[in-house]
C-alpha cells in the first residue's frame, strides 16, 4: 500500500497545476444544477405531487451520484491511456520498485479524491438548498466513493484494453450518457418502459441513485442499502482484477 | 570481472511474444563496474534483453539473474537498485525539471529532503541547474536526455540500464551526453547500454555483443571485435563516376576483403600505405583516404553476411 501511496503522490502533483480551475466548476456546478432543475424544473414538476418530496429534494442526490460517476468515469479514461501512451507516466512508475498493482491503485485513489473533493462540495451546497432530510446523510459521502470506485476501476480496465482512444467516444456516448440521463437520477426508472427499465435496474448508476436518495431523504432501509453497496463493491471488485489484468499485458509484458 | 559474482547473468534466455522469438537463447554476463553494450539493428532483440534485465518483461526461459536476483520472484527489489533511461522519455512535460527528479525519488521511497539534495547534485551533474524551474516540455532533445539520465541516477543505482540513450540526437547533445556517462563509468557505475551507433559502442563499451535476430552473433572488447573480424586499416576510394567493379585478386593478396558502396569503395588491408600507390596507378580514384578500422567496418561486414534490417 505504501508503494500505492507513492504512485499517487505524482497524480497529486499534477493535479495542483490545475486544480484551482477544477475547484471554481466544482462549487459553481451543483449551484447551477439544482437551481435549474431544482428550483426552476422543481415548479413544473412539483404540481403533479407525485414525488412525495418536492423536486429539488428529488434530484438533488441524482445529480450528486451522476458528478461522483461523470469525474470518475473521465479521471479512469484518458489520463490513464495517457499514463500508458502519451505520458507514458506508467512505464517510469514501473521502472521504479512499484508493480502495476500499486500504478493503478495509486491512480484509482486520485480518482477518488477528485470524487471526494466534488461530493463533500456537493453535499454541502445540498444542505444549502435546505434538501437533506436526516442524519443519514453522512453515510452519502462513502456512498458516492463507493459509486465513482464502481465506474473507475472497470474504466481503468477499458483504458488498459482499448488499442485507441476512440473507444472512449462509445464508452461515454453509448454507456456513461445514457446511464446519466435514465437510471433514476432524474425520473424514477419505473417509468421507463419495459425491457428499458431492468436494463436501468442493473446499472451501477441506478443503485448508487437509490442509495443516495435514501441517505439524503432518510428513507433509506437496511437491506436494500446493504444490496446496493454489495452490488458496486462487486464492480469495483471485478473491475479491479479487470484493469490489474488489461494493465499488465499492456505494461508488462 | 575478477572473483565477484556477476551484476547480471543470463544463460539460454528466451524471450517469445506468441509465435516471434525476439531473443532465441542468448548467454551472457556483466561484471561490477563493467560497461557492456547490446549492438544490433532494431529488431535484433537488443530493447527485449533490456526490457527482461529492467524486470518489466518476463523472460519467456532460460536463466537470468540480476544484482544476484531472479527478476521473476524480485523485481522490486532489484529495480530498486537499478537506473532506467527508456528508449522513449517518460518525463512529464508539465512538470518542472526538478519535479521531475523529485517525484521519480518519491518512488523510491527517499524522502523530500534528502531529494532536494540529491535533485541539486544531480542536475549539476548533467549541467542543467540552470534550467531547473523551468518546464520540460521546451527543453531541447539533449536536456530531455540528461535529465532522463539525471532522473535514472536518484536512486544511486548499482547498475544503469540505457537503451539507444542518442538516439536522435545532434552530434554535439550526443558528446555532451557520452561525456556524462563517461563520467559516470569512471566513477565505478555499471553500465549497460544499447545502440545501433558504432562510434557510440566505441566510446563508451569496455566489452559488446552484437546481436542478430534474437541471437548473439559475435562478443568481445571493441578492440578485439575490429582486430578478430576486420583489418588493421582500410583504403577508402572516391571516384568521379561509377565506381569501377574491383575483385581482391587486383592487389595479389594485399586485400583481404573489398566492400563497393554506393559513394565509395572500401580495400581492407594491413598495410594501407603501400596500397595507396598501386590503388591510384590501376584504378585513378578521385580521392584516396587511409584509416584505421572502426567497429563500423566489422558491422558492414556482418551486415553483408547475415544481417537484415
Amino acid at each position: 500500500m505504501t508503494y500505492a501511496f507513492r504512485a499517487y503522490e505524482y497524480w497529486l502533483a499534477s493535479y495542483r497545476r490545475v486544480w484551482r480551475g477544477t475547484i471554481f466548476s466544482t462549487i459553481l456546478n451543483p449551484v447551477l444544477y439544482l437551481s435549474a432543475l431544482g428550483v426552476g424544473l422543481g415548479k413544473l414538476v412539483n404540481r403533479g405531487h407525485q414525488l412525495g418530496v418536492p423536486y429539488l429534494h428529488y434530484v438533488a442526490p441524482g445529480i450528486l451520484a451522476s458528478t461522483a460517476m461523470l469525474i470518475a468515469a473521465f479521471e479512469s479514461a484518458w489520463p490513464v491511456m495517457g499514463a500508458i501512451r502519451w505520458t507514458r507516466q506508467f512505464h517510469a512508475m514501473l521502472a521504479t520498485p512499484l508493480r502495476v498493482r500499486d500504478v493503478l491503485l495509486g491512480h484509482q485513489l486520485y480518482a477518488l479524491t477528485r470524487v471526494g473533493i466534488a461530493s463533500a462540495i456537493y453535499l454541502v451546497v445540498i444542505a444549502a438548498f435546505g434538501a437533506i432530510h436526516s442524519w443519514l446523510a453522512v453515510f452519502a459521502f462513502p456512498a458516492a466513493l463507493l459509486l465513482g470506485w464502481s465506474f473507475s476501476a472497470p474504466i481503468a480496465g477499458l483504458s488498459g484494453w482499448l488499442n485507441r482512444e476512440e473507444g472512449f467516444n462509445a464508452l461515454f456516448r453509448f454507456g456513461v450518457t445514457p446511464m446519466f440521463l435514465f437510471s433514476g437520477t432524474f425520473f424514477p426508472v419505473s417509468r421507463l418502459p419495459q425491457g428499458i427499465r431492468e436494463i436501468a435496474y442493473a446499472t451501477p448508476t441506478w443503485h448508487g441513485v437509490d442509495l443516495l436518495r435514501g441517505l439524503t431523504l432518510g428513507t433509506a432501509s437496511l437491506l436494500p442499502s446493504l444490496g446496493h453497496v454489495a452490488y458496486l463493491a462487486a464492480w469495483v471488485g471485478g473491475g479491479l482484477w479487470w484493469a490489474r489484468r488489461t494493465l499488465t499485458r499492456r505494461l508488462v509484458s | 570481472m575478477g572473483s565477484q559474482a556477476p551484476l547480471i547473468h543470463a544463460r539460454g534466455l528466451v524471450k517469445r511474444f506468441g509465435d516471434l522469438t525476439a531473443v532465441a537463447g542468448i548467454d551472457f554476463e556483466v561484471g561490477r563496474g563493467e560497461s557492456f553494450g547490446f549492438l544490433g539493428p532494431n529488431g535484433a532483440g537488443k530493447s527485449s534483453t533490456m526490457r527482461m534485465i529492467g524486470c518489466v518483461s518476463p523472460r519467456t526461459g532460460g536463466e537470468l539473474s540480476v544484482l544476484g536476483l531472479d527478476p521473476d520472484h524480485d523485481g522490486p527489489a532489484i529495480r530498486a537498485r537499478l537506473g532506467v533511461v527508456p528508449q522513449q522519455d517518460t518525463l512529464d512535460m508539465e512538470l518542472t525539471v526538478r519535479e521531475n527528479i523529485v517525484i521519480y525519488g518519491r518512488y523510491f521511497g527517499l524522502s523530500r529532503r534528502e531529494l532536494k539534495a540529491r535533485a541539486d547534485r544531480l542536475l549539476e551533474f548533467v549541467q542543467l541547474d540552470e534550467r531547473a524551474g523551468s518546464r520540460v516540455e521546451p527543453l531541447s532533445g539533449g536536456m530531455k536526455r540528461r535529465l532522463t539520465i539525471a532522473r535514472a541516477l536518484v536512486n544511486e543505482p548499482e547498475l544503469l540500464l540505457l537503451d539507444e540513450p542518442t538516439t536522435g540526437l545532434d552530434p554535439q547533445a550526443r558528446h555532451a551526453l557520452w561525456d556524462r556517462l563517461v563520467r559516470l563509468k569512471q566513477q565505478g557505475t555499471t553500465l549497460v547500454l544499447t545502440t545501433h551507433y558504432m562510434d557510440e559502442a566505441e566510446q563508451l563499451c569496455d566489452r559488446l555483443v552484437i546481436m542478430d535476430r534474437g541471437t548473439i552473433a559475435e562478443e568481445g572488447s571493441p578492440a578485439e571485435l575490429i582486430r578478430r573480424l576486420s583489418t588493421r586499416e582500410v583504403v577508402e576510394l572516391r571516384f568521379a563516376g561509377e565506381p569501377p567493379a574491383i575483385e581482391e585478386s587486383t592487389f595479389n593478396g594485399a586485400v583481404a576483403r573489398v566492400e563497393a558502396l554506393p559513394d565509395r569503395v572500401l580495400l581492407y588491408t594491413d598495410d594501407g600505405d603501400a596500397l595507396v600507390p598501386v590503388a591510384h596507378e590501376r584504378l585513378h580514384p578521385q580521392s584516396v583516404l587511409v584509416r584505421r578500422s572502426t567497429l563500423e567496418d566489422v558491422f558492414l561486414r556482418l551486415t553483408g553476411r547475415m544481417l537484415v534490417d
